[in-house]
């Protein structure tokens, strides 16, 4: 079992390229490059489920570490492993990447194998950025899933794809020169990659306090657009209209949230507590700004990607709160997030299969004609929004209250706001698109609810939202672990036998 | 007291003068209408032998040979193998997309030698003459390869307007060399390093230093000095702005650092803002540049431009006292490997797409690309997104190294500036990449294109393209330790070597 523990995590990252290797090298005959994705996402998939298998709640540090150097000169290791954080983040990777070949199955015709190879190198990218741990390793694999996304939205764009794909990759590409640069000069002052490391230095170092004010803000701007939190959101809305549906699921959020929380908050605690009052005010700003503009959208995707602004805005909220109960919610609400996310926009891709427009206008009356599409669509919309009993209710009500407890009632109470939107942006849409009079557009097509396949992604990510309301303590006890609760002081992403080895740690000149 | 025998320190420089004579010789004495492709192959052969005999060059001691005036070291292997690996992609790629009834193709493959003994030459000589015979014998094939495509007018406007400009250049460059010899008395590098600190004429020196970075600066194509490089790299066959692009440019960087590195390292304060100074305008000029071409040659002209500027931030490293740097030295010379490997092989598949008469110039011809040619497209996006610099690209490694020692050294606005102008460069090459992954909506309207013929030497050449860049991004390390030893044994002796140190006025 521990020769299993100390690859798991390779296993994990090189399975999906593998897979794309084994795409290119197929005929793209009898839907063989769909067979092999969806094997090797399948695959992936359980070996993630390895990950909380075996993970060990309340371990200090990270698991199923693997730490070999690289390159020697920089000094670059391969240093990868989970904590609490990224363990179930890496296991929704896992599961939305056979959410995304089901979703494609239909929606994509025409030059398979390098949809599939890309959208395999891209899965390989984000399991990279959940689980490293050495900066370079990271900024590698971030730089990486730009480029599988940017050449699929380019490709298979619905109007202008090349002109969305370069705003996407232009919007997050410019930002990662400042971080680089940070990267590169944290090198230059403490000789080091390792983010456990640099955790301990740059907490009792003697870096200059502007500089590493600097550095973190090149590394919070990065992030910042990658999220997006408002004002930087100008590629989301194009990017949700162009983009694949298995690509659209997972542009948005995570990669950006973990990071914030990982690599800001975890390396530059004073500088992001300084920041924070900013970033709450932007975060509730997109709160309320994404919700109007989610209300007045005529596309569906238009309408999801400000439905998006809004809801990771919310997290944004929770995570610069730089509360106990707010972090986990935070985590649990990307989860979530995740999970309800790939269940609509696989449906709304389902319907434009059929009916080929994303305008709701066209739509109406389908409940009768697609019941069980109806029926899950109703579900997934009210586990968005946070109905009790569902996933998001326990998200949103971790934050929601954290930040009212300890944070700040005004902020909360106009973010409560938001969430009431958004149950009315999402409502609205439901009733648009599945209820009232049939449209012509109905009529005019045969009715074909959805097939087994998509039925059978679909169930059990609805059977996990229900889940996810009732038994959150599953998945909120390894998160936990990791956020540790205040000795005295505020509350830290570092373990607490860091605080005593960091005193005798020393800044290399 | 040297016991290698003198003909060892020039040995591929001297297997690579036999292969092209022989395919002038050979060439002449063919009958017109008679095939000479197979000539390719033997130049291809030769310059494969120049590289074994280059990697075997490491087991000599380092030293001089025919009186000092060339080096072998760790150094000069290095530049070696790469300028041979380039020029026989080159050849390579020559071979099969040379038009079959072209009456000089001898002549064609014997120039394309030539310029690699002269390329090869400059970065071995350590005395200023040779420096400068070398720096000839390349650049007068190069003129010549230029304008190869006599029957288009833009040929010999690219031919003239290259030899005009370049002999200017060369000129400036023998001017620096009169007045180093002026100021120093000698043309021996290790002797004007030794000399110039203390020389009593410092602004002779100054002048010197001054004239041989324009020189050299126009050969590299770095801004103000780049003019030329659009008008060359549209007008000449694209198998040869694969070689143009890379091979010169890396000769005459192993120049530049020998200037700056060993033979003035005591002007650091003077030459290193000016390098400074140079990379910015270069990497700014060349992107603003690139963003409004429409041809896709002339934006990988401009953008070669920008490589440049990525270069020369590598000049910009932390020096020791003596102003040396074994950092900067070895981040450029990745640099230098990691740009040619990306460079030969996206003109390698322009060649291929556009052919050798340019048949499809501009980026909009590149539309659908993908769908057209699968694997022609894959590979388009390949090297376009290692020239953007995407991690586990050789394009990423050069980058980083570069910046990395740029930022070590104190630059970090020259840093910030070069990936700001990296983020800028995106745009071209995104713009590029993304049309020809974009479904051509006109595709039934256009011209049916011919798929290329992807011949055994053309993917030959590809393979080896794409392999150097992919193993320059994912395991850069033995790379890094070859630069880094050549970089080590670019220093100029120290004085105990010669005996008469003591002369030296204090």
């Amino acid at each position: 079992m521990d020769a299993i523990n100390q690859s798991i995590l390779t296993a994990v990252v090189l399975v999906p390229l593998a897979g794309a290797v084994l795409v290119t090298l197929v005929p793209d005959r009898f839907k063989l490059p769909n067979w092999i994705a969806l094997l090797t996402t399948l695959l992936t998939f359980l070996l993630t489920l390895h990950l909380p298998a075996h993970f060990i709640p309340g371990l200090p540090g990270f698991q199923f570490e693997i730490n070999y150097p690289w390159i020697e000169s920089p000094a670059i290791f391969y240093h990868v492993g989970v904590d609490g954080l990224s363990l179930w983040l890496v296991v929704l990777v896992g599961l939305l990447a056979p959410v995304g070949v089901i979703a494609s199955w239909s929606a994509i015709n025409e030059r398979r194998k390098v949809f599939y190879a890309l959208f395999l190198v891209q899965q390989t990218a984000m399991f990279g950025v959940f689980v490293s741990l050495d900066l370079m390793l990271y900024y590698g694999f971030w730089e990486l899933s730009l480029v599988p996304m940017a050449i699929l939205i380019a490709m298979y764009g619905r109007k202008d794809g090349p002109k969305a794909a370069l705003k996407f990759f232009l919007f997050t590409f410019i930002p990662s020169a400042p971080l680089l640069v940070a990267i590169l000069w944290i090198y230059a002052r403490t000789g080091s990659f390792d983010f456990v490391t640099l955790q301990i230095l740059l907490a009792h170092g003697n870096l200059p306090a502007a500089a590493l004010g600097w550095a973190a803000l090149a590394f919070l701007f990065a992030f910042a657009v990658k999220v997006p939190v408002f004002p930087l959101h100008g590629w989301l809305a194009d990017t949700f209209s162009e983009a694949p549906v298995a690509l659209a699921m997972v542009v948005a959020g995570k990669l950006g949230l973990y990071s914030m929380l990982r690599f800001h908050i975890g390396l530059f605690p004073a500088q992001a507590r300084a920041a924070a009052p900013y970033l709450m005010a932007l975060a509730v700003i997109g709160i309320l700004y994404g919700a109007c503009l989610a209300l007045v959208q005529r596309d569906f995707w238009r309408l999801m990607a400000f439905a998006a602004l809004s809801h990771l805005s919310l997290i944004v909220l929770a995570i610069y709160g730089f509360t106990f109960t707010g972090w986990t919610g935070a985590i649990y609400q990307i989860l979530n997030h995740g999970v309800v996310d790939a269940a609509l926009f696989l449906l709304l891709g389902a319907l434009e299969v059929r009916y080929a427009t994303s305008q709701i206008d066209a739509y109406g009356g389908l409940a009768a004609r697609m019941p069980r599409a109806a029926t899950l669509f109703v579900i997934a919309s009210l586990a968005m929004i946070g109905l009790p009993m569902l996933g998001g209710f326990v998200g949103e009500l971790l934050i929601l209250s954290s930040t009212f407890i300890e944070v700040s009632r005004a902020w909360t109470v106009a973010a409560a706001l938001g969430v009431i939107l958004g149950a009315a942006y999402m409502l609205w849409l439901v009733q648009r698109i599945f209820y009232g009079p049939e449209s012509k557009l109905a009529t005019s097509r045969p009715a074909e609810d959805i097939h087994f396949g998509e039925l059978a992604v679909l169930a059990p990510l609805a059977v996990l939202m229900l889940v996810m309301g009732l038994a959150p303590s599953f998945w909120t006890n390894s998160i936990q672990s990791s956020v540790h609760p205040p000795p005295s002081s505020g509350i830290t992403l570092m373990p607490p036998s860091f605080r005593q080895i960091s005193i005798h740690a020393e800044v290399r000149r | 007291m040297n016991p290698v025998p003198d003909i060892f320190r020039i040995l591929p420089e001297v297997i690579l003068t036999v292969t092209g004579v022989t395919i002038m010789l050979i060439e002449a004495s063919l009958r017109p209408g008679w095939t000479r492709r197979w000539l390719g192959w033997v130049a291809a052969i030769g310059t494969t032998l120049a590289l074994w005999a280059s990697v075997w060059q490491l087991s000599l001691p380092a030293g001089t040979g025919y009186f000092g005036t060339v080096e072998t070291s760790p150094f000069t292997v290095f530049f070696h193998i790469l300028i041979c690996g380039i020029v026989l992609v080159a050849l390579l790629l020559s071979l099969d997309t040379l038009p079959e009834d072209s009456h000089h193709q001898g002549e064609f493959y014997a120039l394309i030698v030539f310029g690699a003994v002269g390329m090869c030459l400059l970065t071995g000589a350590v005395e200023l003459l040779v420096v400068f015979i070398a720096l000839e014998i390349s650049s007068i094939s190069t003129y010549i390869l230029a304008g190869y495509r006599k029957e288009t007018g833009r040929g010999p406007e690219a031919a003239i307007k290259y030899f005009l400009l370049g002999s200017f250049a060369t000129g400036f460059l023998l001017y620096g060399i009169a007045l180093t010899f002026g100021a120093t008395g000698t043309t021996q590098i290790y002797e004007i390093a030794r000399l110039a600190p203390s020389a009593q004429n410092h602004s002779l020196i100054l002048a010197a230093l001054a004239l041989m970075l324009v020189g050299i600066l126009f050969k590299v194509s770095a801004a103000p000095f780049h003019v030329w490089t659009p008008d060359v790299y549209e007008g000449a066959p694209s198998p040869v702005v694969a070689l143009l692009s890379t091979a010169p440019k890396a000769a005459a960087f192993a120049l530049l650092l020998r200037v700056v590195y060993e033979m003035f390292p005591s002007l650091h304060g003077l030459w290193a803002p000016l390098l400074w100074v140079v990379a910015v305008l270069s990497m700014t000029v060349g992107n603003l540049a690139a963003l409004r071409q429409q041809n896709v040659k002339r934006m990988l002209a401009y953008s070669s431009i920008a490589h440049a500027g990525y270069l020369l931030a590598a000049f910009s490293a932390a020096s020791d006292k003596t102003g040396f740097s074994e950092a900067g030295i070895a981040a450029a010379s990745f640099y230098i490997a990691a740009y040619a490997a990306m460079n030969v092989g996206i003109f390698a598949v322009i060649t291929l797409v556009s052919g050798y008469d340019d048949k499809l110039p501009m980026i909009d011809d590149f539309r659908g690309l993908i769908y057209r040619a699968p694997l022609l497209g894959s590979l388009l996006l390949f090297f376009l997104v290692s020239l953007v610099g995407i991690p586990f690209t050789g394009g990423f490694f050069g980058k980083f190294y570069s910046f990395s020692a740029a930022v070590d050294g104190g630059a970090v606005a020259l840093a910030i500036i070069g990936l700001l102008n990296s983020g800028l460069a995106a745009a071209y090459y995104l713009h590029l990449a993304l049309v020809s992954a974009q479904r051509d909506p006109s595709a039934a309207g256009r011209p049916a294109v011919a798929t290329p013929q992807v011949g055994v030497a053309v993917a030959a050449a590809l393979s080896l393209a794409v392999l150097a860049t992919l193993i320059l991004g994912i395991v850069p390390g033995e790379v890094l330790r070859a630069a880094q030893s050549g970089a080590h044994t670019l220093q100029a002796p120290p004085p105990e070597n010669t005996p008469s140190g003591d002369a030296v006025q204090p």
